[in-house]
């Protein structure tokens, strides 16, 4: 019962303490304009080259685009904690790692799949792409995964962020690598094979696939597979950040590193 | 002669300040790198010789612009932050000779991106630069950063009391990129954009690049070029000489 509240309460308490600086003055030109303005960018781009058509650009860019607020947030869970010097209350608290954790993640991929999702909608209708009614539903669902394993890999990121300060720095080019590498803009069969094998091993490449497949009228039973390796892969990915914050958080407790800014 | 002395000086200082910041010296360049990289792969795909080149022109320009978005944007704010605005504001000069030279450094970063994604697209997309007119092609280079500075000393002044200016700098990027038609031509782009695009004086000198990379005359796009980045840059002076008097009147100078 306490990992439960730990997981929820205590993860939603944490969200609200540590972006309690997140404004509509911020949230808007962020995490809505933003993706928006990058959908249109590559949609335009895409248009130019002759190359796929606008929902192909629409649905990559706002997965790709959820992996920032997945990936920022959860570095900033321990750069946050801190810059406000309660890292070391966190670490020494009874409760147990994953509950502490993964709670500070649910908020995360809620906010990421907000962001992938309203990038989709909105993306869609102003270039007038057209996505099925009754894919929706399911997109919803796909694009809640590739948050989920976005936020993994934030978790990696949080836990590299206990030994490394440049959070910033390091998201922004780890949110590149997934730009190019993840079938974004281009198909991961368009892409060289070195790149393709990459981006199959990062997390939303499966899900854009999905997604995409979802937009142009597959049925649930033909993306089953894609969105299970990308579960898998989110999952990898979460379990590769709690091994490594246990291993960073040992590191810098030896080195007594643990509140250096 | 001092006024000469003055500006270097501030330009070298805020350029070594610059290079050493990892969000500054090195994403400033790596982020347009990896546009530049995405969009060139979107039209590897396709493969036409002629619209790489296109774009791969534009796409070396991408990091002039976004050296100033979120950096201008804040020039402000960090100065605020460092306790330097009040010995900025109090220095014996105008105010727009204290800016200037910041945004220029800021600019010249930019143009180091240049270099880097010509070298890049040449390496990863074997797109050597065909170039048929080279110095009015470097004229053209170095027209757009400093009018690009310009740009981004209006940019620092007008955001001024927008406390979260950053969020503002870096969402204005994607659609610089759009509009100044880097990668996108602009027969492609609305009707109602087209106004917006021909406003940026980054838009002229990617023309000029082109046009002098294509042979053709580009002194009308360089004229245009430098002629609205002036505008700005008259804009932004009489913009920051009244804020920072009403910012001195009321005391507010130093609120963040």
């Amino acid at each position: 019962m306490s990992n439960l509240r730990v997981f929820f309460v205590g993860g939603l308490m944490s969200f609200r303490a540590l972006f309690n600086w997140m404004n509509p003055w911020i949230y808007i030109p962020t995490s809505l304009v933003s993706p928006l303005c990058q959908i249109l960018l590559f949609a335009y781009v895409g248009r130019a080259a002759g190359v796929g058509n606008d929902e192909f650009y629409v649905i990559g860019n706002a997965l790709n685009y959820a992996a920032i607020p997945c990936m920022f947030a959860m570095t900033f869970t321990i750069g946050g904690e801190r810059f406000s010097q309660t890292l070391g209350l966190v670490l020494i608290s009874p409760a147990r790692r994953i509950p502490l954790f993964l709670g500070r993640s649910l908020p995360v991929i809620v906010n990421g799949w907000v962001t992938a999702m309203f990038g989709i909608a909105i993306g869609s209708w102003v270039l007038d792409a057209h996505i099925p009614g009754d894919a929706w539903l399911l997109i919803a669902l796909v694009v809640a995964i590739g948050s989920l394993a976005s936020t993994g890999l934030g978790l990696v990121m949080g836990a590299i962020n206990l030994v490394w300060r440049d959070g910033a720095t390091l998201g922004n080019v780890v949110f590149l690598v997934l730009l190019i590498f993840t079938g974004t803009n281009v198909a991961l069969d368009d892409l060289p094979g070195w790149m393709a094998a990459i981006g199959r091993c990062l997390p939303l490449s499966h899900a854009i696939e999905a997604t995409r497949l979802l937009g142009d009228g597959a049925s649930w039973s033909s993306v089953q597979g894609l969105v299970g390796t990308e579960l898998a892969i989110g999952l990898v990915y979460v379990v590769i950040g709690l091994g490594s914050l246990r291993l960073f958080e040992h590191l810098s407790r030896t080195g007594a590193t643990l509140d250096k800014i | 002669m001092t006024r000469l002395r003055q500006l270097a000086v501030c330009y070298w200082l805020q350029l070594r300040v610059m290079m050493f910041s990892a969000f500054e010296g090195f994403l400033q360049v790596v982020f347009p790198l990896m546009f530049a990289t995405a969009a060139l792969l979107v039209y590897r795909v396709d493969g036409d010789p002629d619209a790489m080149l296109f774009a791969g022109i534009g796409a070396a320009a991408m990091g002039i612009f976004t050296s100033q978005t979120t950096s201008a944007a804040t020039l402000m704010q960090r100065e605020r932050r460092s306790g330097t605005l009040e010995l900025l504001v109090a220095a014996p000069l105008s105010f727009s000779y204290v800016i200037l030279p910041i945004t220029a450094a800021m600019a010249t970063l930019g143009l180091y991106s240049v270099v880097a994604v010509i070298l890049w697209d040449w390496w990863l997309f074997d797109l050597p630069l065909h170039v048929q007119n080279w110095p009015v092609f470097v004229l053209s280079v170095l027209m757009a950063t400093f009018t690009i500075a310009l740009f981004g000393f209006l940019l620092s002044v007008t955001v001024v009391r927008y406390r979260t200016a950053w969020a503002l700098g870096s969402a204005l990027e994607y659609p610089g990129w759009l509009l100044g038609g880097f990668v996108v031509p602009l027969q492609l782009l609305p009707d109602w954009m087209l106004p917006l695009s021909y406003s940026m004086p980054t838009t002229w000198a990617i023309q000029a690049m082109r046009a002098a990379a294509d042979g053709k005359s580009a002194w009308f796009d360089l004229a245009m070029c430098l002629a609205v980045g002036l505008v700005y840059g008259l804009l932004a002076a009489w913009l920051g000489s009244r804020l920072v008097d009403a910012a001195r009147r009321e005391g507010t100078l130093a609120l963040s």
